[in-house]
């Protein structure tokens, strides 16, 4: 029940929700452009978000 | 078609009533919470047997659903007994002499009344044997190794008695299989030395999917959300890559070339650091993925028991159903990063090129 614990989860939460739209932006936005590359850019896309949320996994052990 | 949407709708909503059977009148009491608390650590955590389901029943004493696995210790000679001896950590287990017992999930050799001296920490501070038992972890890994190995097996048989096409089963993994080799292991290895790595990179995927699945079952087994075991992986990851690396690799973590030579000497504590802290992340990575997805899991199932009313056991039942197809997913995800990362990791071992000091 400590308060800066649960406000640090909160914060890596906030950071990956971030992390995780601007790669999925920036896979749409490559997918406008090249529509033939779409499997290659899913697989990309994909990569790099579990990347991005395996530091999120951090604050369920904060808490 | 909008008819067989709403009828589908309609059914998914029973579906999901149906499974919330916890009503009763009274508020969830603290006792439930910590219960609920307790399980799920007891989920993550290895036992020295295979139990399936456990209840209390009519008269009070506990009833164990589950198989026993063999204890297997060193202790001046090696003990090897059934851990129904054991009674999940009720009794102390009489063998040829030597008392032993179990506490927090660790197996101490106490005196025939089952005495355990604490020190100021709470840590046990009797002998604890050299342990080399079969626990719950120990027997999964090794269905699952047996599993992969028959299935694969009968595949690599189907190519020979079938013309080079595959029959059976294993018709489903060959696409798999050459998309790792395709797409993972000759993109990041080169042409010319991906083969060695084949075998290695092929076994990791299948073993830490498998793993990941089983872990999803109602079985409760738990095996890659174990830090040891995915210590172990990572660590072979870390042998191949420095074994088998070549001099560029070596050359250009210390002493890299076409960087000033004054900032050779600032980066390369960096690089050294790198080489350990890529398998530490592979480590990391995979165990709380896999661990933080069966925590949420257990909790929201927990959580149907805590609202004892249709709508929040409802929800609960719902959104954990959702997580659950996640987490298939994940399962899936988490396998392929790992391999994904490991071949990267090879390719930079093996990589050459030819240098100009401009790089």
């Amino acid at each position: 029940m400590e308060i800066p614990a649960i406000l640090g989860a909160g914060v890596v939460v906030i950071g990956v929700g971030i992390g995780i739209g601007q790669i999925g932006k920036g896979a749409m936005e490559a997918i406008g452009r090249q529509p033939d590359a779409y499997g290659k850019i899913q697989t990309a896309m994909l990569i790099a978000a579990a990347l991005v949320e395996g530091i999120g996994f951090a604050a369920l052990f904060a808490v | 078609m909008v008819n067989i949407i709403k009828r589908i709708n309609l059914l998914s909503l029973l579906f999901f009533i149906s499974f919330t059977f916890a009503k009763e009148t009274e508020a969830p009491s603290q006792d439930l919470k910590s219960e609920i608390r307790a399980y799920i650590k007891h989920h993550l955590e290895d036992t020295y047997d295979f139990n399936l389901l456990s209840y209390t029943a009519q008269d009070g004493h506990k009833v164990h659903i589950g198989m026993p696995l063999p204890v297997i210790l060193w202790d001046e000679g090696l003990t090897i007994f059934s851990s129904s001896k054991l009674h999940h950590g009720e009794t102390v287990a009489q063998v040829g002499g030597r008392y032993y017992k179990l506490d927090h999930g660790k197996i101490y050799r106490t005196d025939a009344a089952g005495t355990i001296d604490y020190d100021e920490n709470h840590h046990a501070t009797n002998i604890a044997p050299l342990d080399f038992s079969i626990t719950k972890n120990v027997f999964t890994i090794i269905v699952t190794a047996l599993l992969m190995f028959f299935l694969f097996k009968g595949l690599a048989q189907s190519y020979a008695n079938n013309g080079m096409i595959a029959k059976g089963v294993g018709r489903f993994f060959e696409p798999i299989i050459l998309h790792i080799r395709d797409e993972i292991a000759i993109p990041n290895i080169g042409e010319k030395h991906y083969k060695k790595y084949m075998s290695y990179l092929l076994t990791l995927f299948f073993f830490i999917w498998f793993l990941n699945i089983l872990g999803l079952t109602p079985l409760g087994i738990n095996v890659t959300g174990n830090i040891a075991i995915t210590f172990s992986l990572a660590f072979l990851t870390f042998l191949i890559t420095n074994f088998t690396a070549k001099k560029d690799y070596w050359m250009h973590i210390f002493w890299m070339p076409g960087v000033p030579k004054i900032m050779r000497l600032a980066l390369a504590p960096i690089e050294l650091l790198g080489v350990i802290i890529k398998p530490f992340s592979l480590m990391i990575r995979l165990y709380a993925n896999i661990s933080a997805g069966h925590i949420v899991l257990m909790s929201l199932i927990g959580l149907i028991f805590i609202f004892k009313n249709w709508f929040g056991s409802t929800l609960s039942f719902g959104l954990a159903f959702a997580i659950s197809i996640i987490e298939i997913l994940v399962a899936l995800l988490q396998a392929y990063i790992f391999t994904v990362l490991s071949a990267l990791y090879f390719g930079f071992a093996v990589e050459e090129h030819e240098h100009e000091e401009a790089h």
